[in-house]
């Protein structure tokens, strides 16, 4: 056991180091002239400058050095917890980070949560109800959800609840009424496919002897479904815990720009649109990060959470 | 779906995928028969033309494809001319999607931007296609170190949200039509390198493989001849599943900015435009919107459809 996880926690090392280096190849290998490209983030106009100018900007940036020690310090840095400098604004990444983190936090907690209730209710009542039409559309309607761009979801929102009943705020951050139809945004999309996969799993668990058993001893279907259904279903949902983690991320991108909220989203958006290298590079290794740390403590997790399953027969 | 669960897209696919195994007896069965492989071609096509859904989608992603082409059969209008006087005018016969702040028609500008976005959705699945195709084949087909090191690069490149992978690549490379849809492109590949491998591991160990290589014929010729021609279904399907993931990829790049600059008219970017009146002229939004939104849903629909007559 402990060898299996100091196996999974190196091999999860390993992904994230070569999840840095991939990124660190497309952004300082890609641009045919990386000097410029920081230069115009900074708001420099490189043509107006003499070569000796030009030369101290690449020492400033740490560009004038081989691409491979550039590779190291960065990877060092990040070791130590040293994310960079900001080229536009001028100071360490994590603090840009830091000042915005808290709202993005908030909002993917918040759909996380609806996420949860839209998937588990939706799952929960496409397995109880036997009318087949009902079920028929219960079913179809994650695929449909999954498919709607978020950009319109949270346009439709806007237009009906902020503009035509006035109900809540369009755009800001002011209070937990604006956090509604960002969070019900994202959480359309996780959501409907958290709702897949539970009721992928709920049509093989409830084929199972021991729900027959249950059944037999007089317990009600509602109830069979919630204690005994609900409880073994979940269990393989849990694997896709990575994914929706990794979606409710990129979907603040789009989310928090289309409702003018200040967070990680608008931030990558905004690190993007001004080429801020540094900042693009500490957010892609922040997502990698959460993304391979959630699977790693799923991986984990999952045989204390099921006994069935242990990792000496596991092929790993 | 949304943009960047190529992880999950992945684990659904394998998951619709594992039904589809044919037995061999089945498939040198279909061989006796003297229709073979075109009799069966006949059937699929009188099956799917009874499925009224699925004949409205792809009705519909036709006249989009066909209308990028030839914008000019579906609409009289100039994308670019401006009329003043008929500005913020709601949709009606004479303007189908309504106008916009100057009096552009929103229905033209509509059509001519579709001829931008299939441009990089085709971009975006041909190189997702080329790349994943050749990583899946090499990948399954040699086995061993060769497969460990390229199935270890996509696990990889999918601990990435594809979404910011695609940001991370129009950082470097700027913007424009061409770099998202090389973007978007770049972030499919590890699906189709996954779908393609199954594929290929599975028809492998076929008798008809061993057939073939114990009558002789090289492993060049077994892998054209035998190999890929009956691998390409699955993948065909997630093509056309991804069509989809990469057109809302696409169309959320440039609603975010990073598209075609103005005054071309990529639908994100006409969705994004639109949202500065969306209080007052609700249409300039949602009805490109729900035009971009349809085509995904008749995508679906069509994968979805393709993938139970492969069972």
């Amino acid at each position: 056991m402990t060898r299996y996880v100091i196996g999974r926690v190196l091999q999860a090392i390993a992904v994230l180091w070569a999840a840095y280096t991939v990124a660190f190849a497309v952004l300082y290998l890609l641009p045919s002239n990386p000097i410029a490209l920081q230069l115009a983030a900074a708001g420099v106009d490189t043509t107006t400058l003499t070569p000796a100018q030009l030369h101290l900007a690449e020492a400033k940036f740490g560009l004038d050095k081989p691409v491979l020690v550039q590779y190291f310090h960065h990877l060092g840095g990040f070791l130590h917890g040293n994310l960079g400098t900001s080229i536009t604004q001028d100071i360490p990444v994590a603090q840009v980070i830091g000042h915005r983190i808290s709202s993005t936090l908030l909002l993917s907690l918040v759909a996380g949560v609806v996420a949860v209730l839209i998937g588990t209710t939706l799952a929960y009542l496409a397995t109880y109800v036997r009318a087949r039409w009902i079920r028929l559309i219960l079913t179809r309607l994650p695929a449909s959800g999954a498919s709607v761009p978020q950009f319109l979801t949270g346009l439709f929102l806007i237009q009906f609840f902020a503009f035509r009943l006035n109900w809540l705020p369009s755009t800001g951050q002011q209070g937990w009424r604006s956090l509604v139809m960002p969070a019900v945004t994202i959480a359309l999309l996780t959501g409907s496919i958290l709702a897949q996969v539970l009721m992928r799993s709920f049509d093989e668990v409830m084929r199972q002897p021991y729900i027959v058993t249950a059944r037999a001893k007089g317990l009600s279907r509602g109830a069979v479904q919630l204690r005994h259904g609900l409880r073994n279903a979940a269990l393989p949902a849990l694997t896709i815990l990575g994914v929706i983690v990794g979606l409710t991320v990129t979907s603040s991108i789009v989310v928090e720009t289309e409702f003018s909220r200040q967070g990680i989203g608008s931030l990558t958006q905004d690190a993007v649109s001004t080429q801020d290298v540094p900042v693009v590079l500490a957010i892609v290794m922040i997502a990698a990060a959460l993304f391979v740390v959630v699977n790693l403590v799923v991986d984990l997790l999952y045989p204390l959470l099921d006994p069935r399953i242990s990792h000496h027969t596991k092929a790993v | 779906m949304s943009v960047d669960s190529s992880a999950a897209r992945d684990d659904v696919a394998v998951l619709a995928l594992a039904p589809l195994e044919r037995t061999a007896d089945e498939v040198l069965d279909s061989r006796h028969l003297e229709t073979g492989r075109h009799g069966n071609l006949v059937a699929a096509l009188v099956q799917l033309s009874r499925k009224p859904a699925f004949v409205v989608a792809l009705l519909y992603v036709l006249f989009v494809v066909v209308s990028a082409l030839l914008p000019g059969w579906f609409s009289n209008g100039q994308p670019y001319a401006t009329h003043p006087t008929d500005a913020m005018r709601s949709p009606s016969i004479h303007h189908l999607f309504g106008t916009d702040e100057i009096g552009r028609d929103l229905w033209t500008r509509v059509l001519y931007g579709s001829a931008l976005t299939i441009k990089a959705t085709a971009t975006a699945i041909a190189i997702g296609l080329v790349a994943g195709l050749t990583l899946g084949i090499v990948s399954g087909f040699f086995g061993r170190w060769v497969d460990a090191v390229i199935m270890r690069l996509v696990d990889v490149l999918l601990s990435i949200p594809s979404l910011l992978f695609a940001l991370t690549i129009i950082t470097a490379v700027g913007y424009g039509t061409l770099p998202v849809a090389l973007a978007v492109g770049l972030g499919i590949i590890p699906g189709f390198a996954r779908t393609t491998r199954a594929e290929v591991l599975r028809v492998k160990t076929l008798p008809y493989v061993e057939a073939a290589r114990a009558s002789g014929a090289s492993w060049i010729r077994v892998l054209v001849r035998h190999i890929l021609p009956n691998s390409w279904g699955p993948v065909a399907v997630l093509a056309v599943l991804d069509a989809g993931v990469a057109i809302i990829a696409i169309a959320s790049l440039s609603f975010l900015g990073f598209g075609a600059p103005p005054p071309s008219s990529e639908w994100g970017t006409l969705i994004s435009a639109g949202r500065d009146f969306l209080v007052t002229s609700w249409w300039l939004s949602l009805m490109p919107g729900i035009f971009v939104t349809l085509l995904v849903f008749s995508l679906n629909h069509i994968s979805k459809t393709l993938q139970e007559l492969e069972r």
